[in-house]
């Protein structure tokens, strides 16, 4: 069965995921939908960096950050100035990796959402006088709530299934890193096959479990189009 | 190039693969991270000597028994230990009378800082530092050491809530030379160039001070038809791969 420290690695994880997926949501979504309505010539750009975890290995991403946010390293220098100390071994590091590695989870969702409504809904709150916010807030969120929704289940679901950046970057410290993907590492590495099982299987079914409501709810949603 | 002078150049290749292939081997060698210095110099001089070649796969000793008992194909196991050897021979997976200790280990108290650690270690009881970084001691032996050893020195529990582990001894390096943690422990072979410390400052742990990390070799049953295998195991004694283990800081044992 899961012993405290399983436990410990589990609550840990729903916190680090929880707060990186709202962050994520706050961050990604004006992203998302200054990349779909700009017509900045810098778009391709930030498009690119925005899919870099994408293509990455976490190992790159993990390597790098160790060194930005280390003492020697320009976010570390910040950090420090600021009175905060270096980020990794943290878990605000630990949150701030997460949310640099979810970011095209987030942030692509929300774009296709954003694209999918088009001109006419915007054009027609305009003609009513609502304001730009609440053009956004009455109109923008309701029709792209499939995206919204996409986009919090696998910001979550990737942040829970992270592994080589926390690896790079956490240090493996209980309650404050080490994560359920890093527990189940350990376990493996230990040749405890039953503690790993336990773990292993649970993310499994999580895992899935999430991405088949995910799946099933918007299959059953998207037929239906408000402007028909 | 012709037609004709190509056809002789690619059958004199052959002929020359073919005929190499029927004496010099290659081995597939699982080695733990801490000896990955000293094994890459000894299997330059292995090829050269034997012409065998091995091909190396680094990593934690831990691992490597996991993925060897899941149809790893490794064909020797350099291991940090002597623990997971023998749990391989017990396994069925390695043949036990062919295990034996090629170096011991030591262990140092490094930081990336020059002057920052004292040759004595009483950085230890001093303190002054966020963290102080140690490769997993459930995995890694150097990490197992590492707390025997600030548990001697009483200091362990003030410490232990400053430990960034590693996964294995190699990542643990990385956390100290890239400043994140001010110190750790590691393997003296990491840091150590022509006999002294190659950067940064550290205090050699006495060998008294915890228990001697023997690192022991073993020959898996997936080598046991191949030359190559055995003649690397046999050449890890011989005097010139002993001075080369010497070179790294290593204690040979007493024979």
């Amino acid at each position: 069965m899961l012993n405290a420290a399983d436990i410990d690695a589990l609550w840990l994880t729903v916190q680090v995921a929880s707060i990186a997926t709202v962050l994520l949501l706050l961050l990604g979504t004006p992203l998302a939908w200054w990349l779909v309505r700009s017509p900045s010539r810098w778009k391709g750009i930030c498009n690119a960096l925005v899919a870099l975890p994408l293509v990455l290995p976490p190992s790159v991403l993990g390597f790098y950050l160790l060194i930005l946010m280390g003492p020697k390293g320009v976010v570390g220098h910040i950090t420090t100035e600021l009175g905060l100390g270096t980020l990794p071994f943290t878990f605000t590091g630990l949150v701030i990796a997460s949310v640099l590695y979810s970011l095209p989870f987030v942030v692509q969702p929300l774009q296709a959402a954003f694209a999918a409504i088009g001109e006419r809904p915007l054009e027609a709150a305009a003609t009513l006088r609502a304001s730009p916010l609440d053009t956004f807030f009455s109109v923008v969120v309701p029709l792209a709530r499939h995206g919204f929704l996409t986009a919090t289940i696998l910001g979550f679901a990737h942040t829970v299934g992270e592994f080589g950046v926390v690896l790079m970057v956490g240090g493996n410290i209980p309650n404050k890193t080490r994560v359920v993907s890093v527990q189940i590492y350990n376990h493996v590495e230990a040749l405890e096959y039953e503690q790993a099982h336990w773990l292993a299987g649970g993310l499994l079914l999580f895992s899935f479990t999430i991405l088949l409501f995910m799946y099933g709810v918007l299959k059953t949603q998207s037929v239906a189009q408000p402007f028909k | 190039m012709n037609f004709k002078a190509l056809t002789t150049v690619v059958s004199a290749l052959s002929l020359f693969l073919v005929s190499s292939s029927s004496e010099a081997a290659s081995t597939l060698v699982a080695v733990a991270s801490n000896f990955t210095k000293p094994m890459t110099e000894i299997a330059e001089a292995f090829e050269k000597s034997t012409g065998h070649s091995a091909n190396l796969s680094f990593g934690a000793s831990g691992k490597f028994v996991a993925q060897l008992e899941n149809g790893g194909p490794f064909e020797v196991f350099l291991s940090a230990d002597e623990k997971s050897p023998k749990k391989l021979a017990q396994d069925g997976f390695a043949v036990a009378d062919s295990q034996f200790t090629y170096a011991v280990g030591k262990l140092v108290l490094w930081s990336a800082m020059p002057n920052y650690v004292d040759t004595q270690g009483q950085i230890l009881t001093k303190g002054g530092f966020k963290h102080i970084a140690l490769a997993d001691p459930k995995l890694a032996p150097y990490g197992a050491a590492a707390v025997e050893l600030m548990q001697n020195l009483s200091v362990y529990d003030t410490l232990q809530p400053l430990f960034v582990q590693g996964e294995n001894i190699a990542q643990t390096q990385q956390f100290i030379s890239t400043g994140n943690a001010e110190l750790g422990f590691l393997a003296l072979s990491q840091v150590i160039e022509n006999g002294k410390l190659a950067n940064g400052s550290g205090w050699i742990v006495p060998a008294t001070k915890h228990k001697p990390i023997l690192q022991d070799a073993i020959l898996l049953k997936t080598g046991v038809e191949n030359p190559a295998a055995s003649a690397l195991l046999k050449f890890l004694k011989s005097p010139e791969a002993l001075a080369i283990i010497k070179k790294y800081g290593y204690d040979l044992t007493e024979k």
